[in-house]
């Protein structure tokens, strides 16, 4: 697939509240995209929710229905309900929430609902931190990184959602990262094929939240690939399939990239650099990547 | 545009819910369209919609409600979008 090949038309319309350089709207784009215009999504309090601009007026061209932080996958359980009692079942559900509501917030929602076997897509648009409210940390922020609350970085480690949610056994599952739209679209089209809850996990570098300028977002993305903090996967019936750069870095044929690469444009790991080269705590970031890296190998290669 | 009669709050899909956004922007994307490939990757990663795809792929910019992120130019692989301050060129 190549990109002349994805959709011309837009349901998501220009003029909406979102930062300069903001990476949910690139991936709300390709989702629009991907799952077409009989699509109904639920949104709770997150970035998205200040995107979709002021009352009486909205940028998605797509019915949307906010909800409590913790509700999204709740919400759009009865949703889907709702839809099959009126003979809708064409309809694709979305609950679209970022990490605080996946991670933290919304996770006991998020698992009710894969094992209720909901049948509705849960995207997660993943920038590490809560952004929306003010840059507060979440379970999803890494080691070691700046945020209002961990003025002198995180002390702990980022969990793995990807493998909670691999440990529901859902029909499918996967992590992909906005700088990839391709396999963004694939992905999306192979869930919306498919019967039964489906989870995407999306990864998407906040410029203000990161502290990068607002022209890197994408460059971002690559590099979180291709240092290996994040990879790209997806899991059907529990086969667990890796794609484009992660998996030449599991087998072995590239070298992950140095972290240095990544984290030195991102301000919230100045500390780190400044006014002295924090080693120890650059190699123990290195190291957990290493181990998360090795684990990969041994279960899945 | 349909209206909807439901007891509760409902927006309704707008060209430019919060004004003209065009106005945010600082640098503006210039686009050198004999330099152009038409790969699109400056339509697929513009984060509001505002590179235009043409029928045959040329892409448009939409000044309009570009935010001036730079994106656009950061991606393309032949720097055929430049940044220019806005304003500087008369």
């Amino acid at each position: 697939m190549a990109l002349k090949d994805l959709p011309t038309k837009e349901c998501y319309i220009p003029g909406s509240a979102a930062c300069p350089g903001c990476p949910a709207t690139i991936a709300l784009r390709i989702v629009y995209k991907a799952l077409g215009k009989n699509t109904v999504k639920v949104v709770p309090a997150c970035c998205t929710a200040v995107i979709e601009s002021l009352h009486p007026h909205t940028s998605f061209d797509i019915p949307t229905m906010n909800i409590a932080f913790e509700a999204a996958a709740a919400g759009a359980s009865g949703v889907e309900a709702g839809l099959r009692m009126q003979g809708k079942t064409d309809t694709t559900v979305v609950a679209w929430a970022g990490d605080g509501g996946t991670y933290d917030i919304g996770i006991q929602a998020l698992s009710g609902a894969l094992e209720r076997n909901t049948n509705f897509i849960y995207i997660c648009y993943n920038n590490e931190i809560y952004s929306n409210t003010g840059i507060q940390r979440s379970g999803a922020t890494p080691y070691g990184a700046w945020t209002t609350t961990t003025v002198l970085g995180k002390t702990e480690f980022r969990k793995e959602m990807g493998e909670i949610i691999m440990a529901h056994h859902i029909p499918y599952s996967a992590q992909t990262c906005i700088a990839y739209p391709e396999d963004l679209f694939k992905k999306l089209r192979k869930a919306k094929s498919i019967n039964g809850p489906k989870y995407i996990e999306i990864m998407a570098p906040c410029p203000p939240g990161w502290r990068f300028p607002m022209e890197k977002t994408v460059e971002m993305g690559t590099m979180a690939v291709e240092t290996g903090a994040w990879a790209l996967y997806e899991v059907e019936k529990d086969k667990i399939t890796f794609n484009g750069k992660s998996k030449l870095i599991l087998e072995g044929k590239i070298d992950r990239k140095p972290i240095d690469d990544w984290i030195i444009y991102q301000g919230r790991f100045r500390h780190l650099f400044r006014p002295k080269k924090d080693t120890k705590r650059i190699k123990e970031i290195e190291e957990h990547i290493e181990k998360m890296w090795e684990r990969y190998r041994s279960c899945y290669l | 545009m349909k209206k909807y009669n439901v007891v509760t709050s409902i927006s309704y899909p707008k060209k430019g819910a919060m004004g003209k956004t065009g106005n945010w922007r600082v640098f503006k994307p210039i686009l050198d369209k004999e330099k152009c490939v038409k790969c699109l990757r400056c339509w697929i990663f513009c984060p509001e919609a505002t590179i235009i795809r043409n029928k045959d792929n040329t892409v448009d910019i939409d000044y309009e409600y570009c935010k001036g992120c730079g994106i656009c130019a950061n991606v393309c692989k032949v720097n055929a979008i430049e940044l220019e301050r806005e304003g500087a060129r008369k």
